[in-house]
């Protein structure tokens, strides 16, 4: 009986988050039907607004690009049974000092380029270490830690750019073109979008996340943390330096999504007039997409193509953007409630159990 | 003589199975009837038929002669019937009464009329002399006494057949005494009862009549009175079953562990082990005997670097192992087979190969420059699963799919095959059925006659009994006597348990 549930179990783990948006879809078409807009339109238009033109596909893998480093860092956070609900300050830190390092140095790209990342990284790092170290040394909730850090993160940067860094039009100085991942190659072959490098660095997000989890010895250990704590302690493993470590490199992805924003699609940092919503979107990402590389990566084109195509559905179909983050909110309260797809479909399939 | 409950020819299926293949249960009023069987034999199944969770797809249930249709718990209840669940369905924060009358509050003007409702619960609680407290808050009495209220729960209902889920799984000694008596009584107060089990024990001590069922097949019920438990057993079973553990002589080589006045503090903050001393010798089983919270626990918690030792010192093979991390006492060779298997001795959520590695990861050949080998680690799987009698689908299922049994004997497998000079079982067969339990013995005799030296911690006086060589036996933190298995007696080890001394012995003679 058992072997046979497991590959169902996995049909369904993927059932869920495709009933989940057509769902979402579906509901949506309905809002805009009762307030008076035509959802054929609409949605015909919001397509149209991610694939029909260069542009469109250039400017979606560019809002993905953030997206998936930021629901990576949620995802191997909760692989390793913490929530990270600080991605969004770590982000914020991530994309400082990302830009700092672009203005301060003048170094061949080479050094220069990576050596933004890497601080852009660390800095994440060192926002997520603060929780992790808090909750591994003290038991303290990283949910509460992690939330009152994103107002510290927010609020810390842009007093440092508005006391040290401060230019004309409430911004930092554009970065330097050797820490650049702009790319005129790119923006030639998307008909001017501002699609850049990142999302190569992204990819390879996927898989160096894939690859600690699931292929070397201290992701095990990590997953073994995060599923029992108390059979680690059996097995001889370090609990407390495990949390550290997952807060530490969940921060780091966290800081590399700010980078790219910095580095990649702005090449400076303006003062936040409130938080970027990065990584908030990371948490529904991560959500989405079952906490897995790929599924990371797919959620994000779901999500970025929404938010890109939006502006076209406004513009051609007359549908507010707002309409899209009713979508977006339906599509993650449906994957949210999954247990009630899971009874569906079980009740669907007439009475499993 | 009228039955107050036939169950004729029930047929239950699941997608794959055949739980409930044609089974037959009658109970008559006022009896105590079994229902044995090995775990998934389908026991419960048939219980929650009776109890309306389940619609059978064959068969028919007659209760007080009436043919009824059982469609959910609420008809159960009308129909006079109660389930004592072996996980109770108690809300911790509220009190004994608050927990009875949920769902079927008195009500007086829109108010709850808590205080007829408590006098009532006395009432009934005093008839079956089950002496619950109606004020008390569920977390702060023991198990058992949560277990009468849930007995309680079913009686204020008005429930006259009662079916008992295992009760005694999460019970001491004691505890099994006292519910023997109110499970006596309720049936001269005109109650009739179920009991689920796979304890033969039980069964010789309190049932009229017994019920075995096998693989989902009724085999056949029997009068108590005229069977005994190998009889039982090999019904149970399918096959004759050796309950005596078949061994030779114990012969103890060199002191393989040493415990010198060991002092471990509980979670309380309390001294648990007191001043311990013991020796555990290589080729020997030493047996641990003790009633619950004695400090057992917490020593062997100490000896795996587990729990911290306040003072003391424990030797493994002459060298120092007080307070060492636990990594290092596994590797300088300690086997444990830990209390709680589902806590410490495996990660539910990982397949069983991973489950096979978990201290051995980090090691070549599984784990080379940090980089993990899986065709290494799902290798050495099938091995142990094959060596070991492992029944699961695959090295990659979950541990979570398996049954007790058989996670059990992973984390043997496991253990066993790093070659520990020490191994410690916990409480290694709680909750297994006869066949694993046997298997699991087997196999400690084993690891015995190669000479290492194994330290079995049971709260089952047969078990340590049967199995161990020397038995010492622990009480408020200190060893009070070590006897040799075949020169005790369950009686004497009991009085031992309680905190009795050994007659006029002078000091117990571990050196």
């Amino acid at each position: 009986m058992v072997n046979k549930l497991f590959p169902k179990g996995r049909l369904v783990s993927l059932a869920v988050p495709l009933i989940a948006v057509s769902l979402g879809i579906l509901i949506g078409a309905i809002v805009m039907l009762v307030s008076g807009y035509n959802p054929v339109l609409g949605y015909s238009a919001l397509l149209s607004g991610i694939f029909s033109e260069t542009y469109y596909i250039g400017e979606t893998i560019r809002s993905m690009t953030p997206l998936i480093l930021a629901g990576l860092a949620v995802a191997f956070a909760f692989r390793t049974g913490l929530f990270n609900i600080g991605v969004e300050g770590q982000v914020i830190v991530g994309w400082l000092a990302s830009v700092y390092v672009g203005i301060i140095f003048d170094l061949p790209a080479i050094i220069h380029l990576p050596l933004a990342i890497l601080v852009g990284a660390l800095a994440g790092a060192m926002w997520g270490f603060i929780p992790g170290f808090l909750k591994a040394r003290f038991q303290v909730h990283e949910v509460i830690v992690t939330i009152m850090m994103n107002y510290i993160a927010l609020y810390t940067v842009n007093y440092l750019i508005r006391a040290y860094l401060l230019v004309p039009g409430e911004r930092t100085e554009t970065i330097s073109p050797s820490a650049s991942l702009a790319s005129s190659f790119l923006q030639s072959l998307t008909d001017f979008s501002r699609l850049h490098y990142g999302f190569i660095v992204a990819l390879l997000g996927c898989i160096i996340m894939w690859f600690i989890l699931w292929r070397t010895s201290k992701g095990y250990e990590l997953r073994a943390v995060g599923f029992n704590q108390h059979a680690s302690m059996y097995a001889g493993m370090n609990v407390q330096r495990n949390i550290v470590l997952s807060m530490v490199i969940s921060g780091g992805f966290a800081g590399v999504a700010g980078s790219m924003e910095g580095l990649g699609t702005y090449g400076y940092m303006s003062i936040l007039s409130g938080f970027s919503g990065v990584g908030f979107d990371g948490i529904a990402v991560a959500l989405l997409g079952a906490n897995t590389a790929v599924g990371v990566l797919l959620a994000s084109f779901l999500f970025g193509g929404l938010q890109v195509g939006a502006i076209t559905m406004q513009s051609r179909a007359g549908v507010p953007t707002e309409l899209v983050d009713i979508v977006i909110a339906l599509i993650i309260f449906f994957v949210a409630s999954s247990y009630l797809i899971r009874w569906i479909m079980n009740r669907i399939k007439k009475e499993g159990i | 003589m009228s039955y107050v409950i036939e169950m004729n020819n029930i047929r239950k299926e699941f997608p794959g199975i055949v739980a409930n293949d044609n089974i037959t249960l009658q109970v008559k009023k006022g009896e105590i009837h079994a229902l044995l069987g090995e775990n998934g034999a389908g026991k419960s199944t048939l219980m929650n038929v009776l109890f309306g969770l389940y619609q059978p797809e064959k068969g028919e249930i007659v209760v007080r002669g009436e043919k009824v249709r059982i469609t959910d718990p609420n008809v159960a209840n009308r129909l006079g019937i109660g389930m004592v669940h072996q996980h109770f369905m108690l809300v911790e924060k509220f009190t004994v009464t608050e927990n009875i009358i949920l769902g079927n509050e008195p009500k007086k003007g829109g108010k709850i009329n808590i205080k007829k409702a408590a006098k009532e619960v006395e009432k009934i609680s005093n008839q079956y002399g089950l002496r619950v407290d109606p004020h008390a808050k569920i977390e702060n009495i023991s198990v058992g006494m949560q277990q009468r209220v849930e007995i309680l729960k079913t009686l204020y209902r008005g429930a006259d057949i009662l079916i008992f889920d295992e009760p005694t799984a999460v019970l001491t000694p004691q505890e099994i005494q006292e519910l023997i008596g109110i499970m006596k009584k309720l049936v001269k107060e005109g109650k009739s009862i179920i009991l689920i089990t796979h304890k033969l024990k039980e069964i010789m001590a309190v049932c009229d009549r017994c019920t075995v069922i096998r693989r989902g097949k009724g085999i056949g019920t029997v009068d108590v009175s005229e069977t005994n438990p190998d009889k039982l057993a090999s019904m149970m079973v399918g096959r004759e079953v050796n309950f005596g553990v078949e061994k030779d002589p114990a012969q103890p080589k060199e002191v393989v562990v040493s415990v010198k006045d060991l002092v471990v503090k509980d979670s309380r903050g309390v001294d648990a082990v007191n001043k311990l001393n013991l020796d555990m010798r290589a080729g020997e089983i030493l047996g641990l005997a003790g009633i619950e919270g004695n400090g057992q626990s917490e020593l062997i918690e100490a000896i795996t670097g587990l729990k911290k030792a306040e003072s003391g010192s424990i030797l493994l093979n002459g060298k120092e192992i007080t307070n060492m991390k636990p990594r290092r006492v596994t590797e300088a060779g300690i086997g444990h087979i830990p209390e709680d298997r589902h806590k410490h001795g495996l990660v539910l959520d990982f397949t069983i190969g991973e489950n096979i590695v978990l201290q051995t990861y980090y090691q070549k050949p599984y784990s080379r420059s940090g980089a993990l080998s899986y065709p290494e680690i799902y290798q050495k799987a099938r091995a142990l699963i094959k060596d070991f009698d492992v029944r699961t689908p695959s090295e990659y299922t979950p541990a979570r799919a398996l049954s007790g049994g058989n996670q059990q004997k992973a984390i043997i497998a496991r253990e066993v095959d790093r070659s520990p000079d020490f191994l410690i079982a916990a409480q290694p067969t709680r909750g297994l059925d006869v066949g694993a339990i046997e298997s699991i013995h087997r196999r400690l005799v084993v690891e015995r006659d190669k000479g290492r030296a194994v330290l079995l911690m049971s709260l089952e006086l047969d078990e340590i009994l049967n199995v161990s060589d020397r038995i010492a036996v622990m009480y408020e933190g200190e060893i009070v006597a070590i006897v040799d298995a075949d020169q005790t007696n369950e009686r004497e080890l009991g009085l031992l348990m309680a905190g009795g001394k050994k007659e006029k012995e002078g000091e117990p003679h571990g050196e």
